[in-house]
């Protein structure tokens, strides 16, 4: 298990430098962090150059990144244009995303296995169709549309809950937003589970449980669900990156001051520094969440065992 | 992306005896598991025959397929069925309700909602099929190549799409096309193809390595085939399916990411009429216009809704399994 784990962060490397490599080409290469400074106007020659050379910009595209990467591992993400270290407004935006995603994710958990259960059990019978043809709808109709339909029915019309989240987004604002992050996942969720659950359900195992004369809710919470559930959670690990990556919609709809809003923000300034970091971070949060999901394989499933 | 859970093709290919891949030659090689292959069938059909057999008794199959249809016709030519302008706008009109003539009312600059949704399907739709077209050809090519000839090539390529699945789709979009002024249908059906090939690569890798080890092509390595023909031959009629059944679902979410793109102000631009620009300039007119946002909504959750449908009777079809 240990040498894997260290095989496997070996592994996350290389990948991690392309990446990240990728987006800061696409950033500082692609893009003029300089001449965004200026807005519209022509930036003055000299006062370019020194601004270029005071941000490291007069260096090659390859020094400049790694100088941007020595300074990350010293926890330094750099100055936003407005000032404003990039860390400071991680450590505002982070919290907020996070609790934002940890609401995404029960939902996900809580309704989507529960709903892919029953269908499964009940694979071509009404509540089966039912549920399967709702879950394309979600599927279909795009995040920011429901966002803005869901915001308009509970937030302006019933006043269920506030249409906009304040700035410090305690948990009962995020309820919603919560629900928009999560629902494309959630038919995701609900599909897995229940093409997994009716895939088992003829295994020998869970006809010897029953066979056995165990209650029926043991053998479906027991033995059912606990081999049907290992792909949802690889399915639901590997979403925590999208999640917090599409948090951008769902942040801008509400008004939520997380990690899509600041993005967003720097992204319209064209304010390298944020964007960059940023990214870079939830890049690490992605390759982290998947090495996350590897490991609970084999908690989950005694046959895989990491040598 | 989350398709690919469902329809990767099974790593561990289960042993085919030589008689059934005589039988089968060709046919319904990798793709049909040998639990569930279908020995009682008369006469073996191609897998390509019988998913159509499944596909022509399928009603979600000619709804999704007729809707399709319908949008690249009004795509290709929206005038058949809407005779205005859609940047022809009136700004007396501003926001007005429905009038004879205007069935869906008018947007906030006056112009028509119904002129505009209709016009609006050929920025998805191109997108759609570009990026698709685009994802498929390159991703099947470098996949299937890495699959066929391992090596150096497999290992080098297999890095490179782990370093393209680092980055969630829409954040590299956002930051790409923020970059990359351009707003075009071409900069952002590239944008697409760029982060998207990998996906389709990765699968065409896992069936070229499934077909390449069955007993017909190892028969017709034997036989002193040249690669070519063997991959031509043998291997891509049988490493095509899983391709075809991903490339369909992610059509949608194409069309799909697009919209997304063009509301956050990234993808499309005006003056291009597109449904994602229509819906994130009436977003903040909802409580005043709700018609603004509704029509192009639906329209485009319509769309990819068809485009989905039509994926998963297809991967219904061509994934034995799951019968």
């Amino acid at each position: 298990m240990g040498r894997y784990v260290i095989r496997r962060l070996l592994q996350m490397i290389p990948v991690f430098i392309g990446s990240t490599f990728l987006i800061f080409f696409m950033v500082y290469a692609l893009g003029d962090p300089v001449a965004a400074l200026f807005g519209d106007r022509a930036p003055d020659p000299a006062t370019a150059q020194q601004i270029r050379h005071d941000l490291y910009l007069d260096h090659s595209l390859g020094a400049q990144y790694l100088h941007y990467m020595k300074n990350i591992f010293i926890g330094d993400f750099g100055t936003a244009f407005n000032g404003e270290s990039v860390t400071s407004l991680m450590g505002s935006a982070f919290p907020v995303t996070i609790r934002l995603t940890i609401v995404a994710i029960i939902f996900e958990i809580i309704i989507g296995i529960a709903l892919g259960v029953v269908t499964g059990m009940r694979r071509g019978k009404p509540v089966d169709t039912g549920v399967l043809l709702l879950t394309l709808v979600v599927i279909s109709v795009p995040t920011f549309v429901t966002g803005y339909v869901l915001q308009y029915v509970f937030g302006v019309r019933l006043k269920w809950t506030a249409p906009s989240v304040s700035p410090s987004a305690p948990f009962n604002e995020l309820i919603l937003p919560g629900l928009v992050l999560a629902l494309v996942s959630l038919a995701y969720v609900t599909r897995l589970t229940r093409t997994s659950i009716a895939e088992n359900t003829r295994a020998d195992y869970v006809r010897t449980a029953v066979a056995k004369g165990l209650p029926r809710h043991r053998v479906i919470i027991r033995h059912l669900l606990r081999n049907s559930l290992i792909p949802v959670v690889t399915f639901i690990g590997t979403d925590i990156g999208a999640l917090m990556g599409g948090a951008i919609v769902t942040e801008r709809i509400f008004n939520i001051h997380g990690v899509g809003f600041q993005l967003y923000q720097g992204i319209l300034r064209n304010n390298a520094p944020t964007v960059v970091g940023f990214v870079t971070v939830l890049v690490l949060v992605f390759l982290l969440a998947n090495l996350l999901v590897d490991l609970l394989y084999a908690v989950l499933d005694p046959r895989i065992r990491y040598a | 992306m989350p398709e690919t859970t469902e329809t990767t093709p099974a790593a561990t290919t289960p042993a085919t005896t030589a008689a059934d891949t005589a039988a089968t030659a060709t046919a319904a090689g990798p793709v049909t598991p040998a639990g569930t292959a279908t020995p009682e069938r008369e006469k073996a059909r191609s897998l390509w025959s019988d998913a159509w057999h499944d596909l022509s008794r399928k009603p979600m199959f000619y709804v999704s397929g007729l809707l399709i249809l319908f949008l690249v016709v009004i795509a290709i030519w929206p005038g058949a069925i809407a005779s205005g302008n859609p940047l022809a706008c009136d700004l007396s009109k501003s926001q007005m309700g429905p009038t004879s003539g205007h069935p869906f009312g008018f947007d906030t600059q006056g112009c028509d909602v119904y002129t505009r949704t209709v016009y609006g399907a050929r920025a998805s739709v191109s997108v759609g099929i570009f990026s698709t077209v685009g994802v498929a050809v390159l991703g099947s090519l470098l996949g299937g190549l890495a699959g066929f000839f391992g090596g150096w090539w497999d290992a080098v390529l297999s890095r490179i799409s782990d370093i393209f699945f680092g980055i969630p789709i829409l954040l590299g979009g956002v930051v790409f096309l923020s970059v990359v002024k351009g707003g075009t249908v071409t900069t952002v059906s590239a944008f697409m193809i760029l982060l998207g090939w990998p996906q389709i690569a990765r699968i065409a890798r896992g069936a070229v390595i499934t077909a390449k080890q069955q007993d017909y092509v190892q028969a017709a390595k034997a036989l002193g085939a040249s690669n070519t023909r063997m991959l031509l031959r043998h291997i891509a009629p049988n490493a095509l399916a899983p391709i075809i059944v991903v490339a369909t679902i992610a059509l949608g979410t194409y069309i799909s990411l697009e919209a997304t793109l063009s509301f956050l102000g990234v993808g499309l631009k005006p003056p291009a009429v597109s449904w994602g620009i229509d819906i994130s300039q009436a977003s903040d007119q909802i409580r005043n216009a709700p018609h603004m946002l509704l029509w192009p909504a639906g329209a485009l959750s319509i769309t990819v809704l068809a485009f989905i449908m039509l994926g998963d009777a297809v991967r219904d079809a061509l994934d034995p399994k799951l019968r």
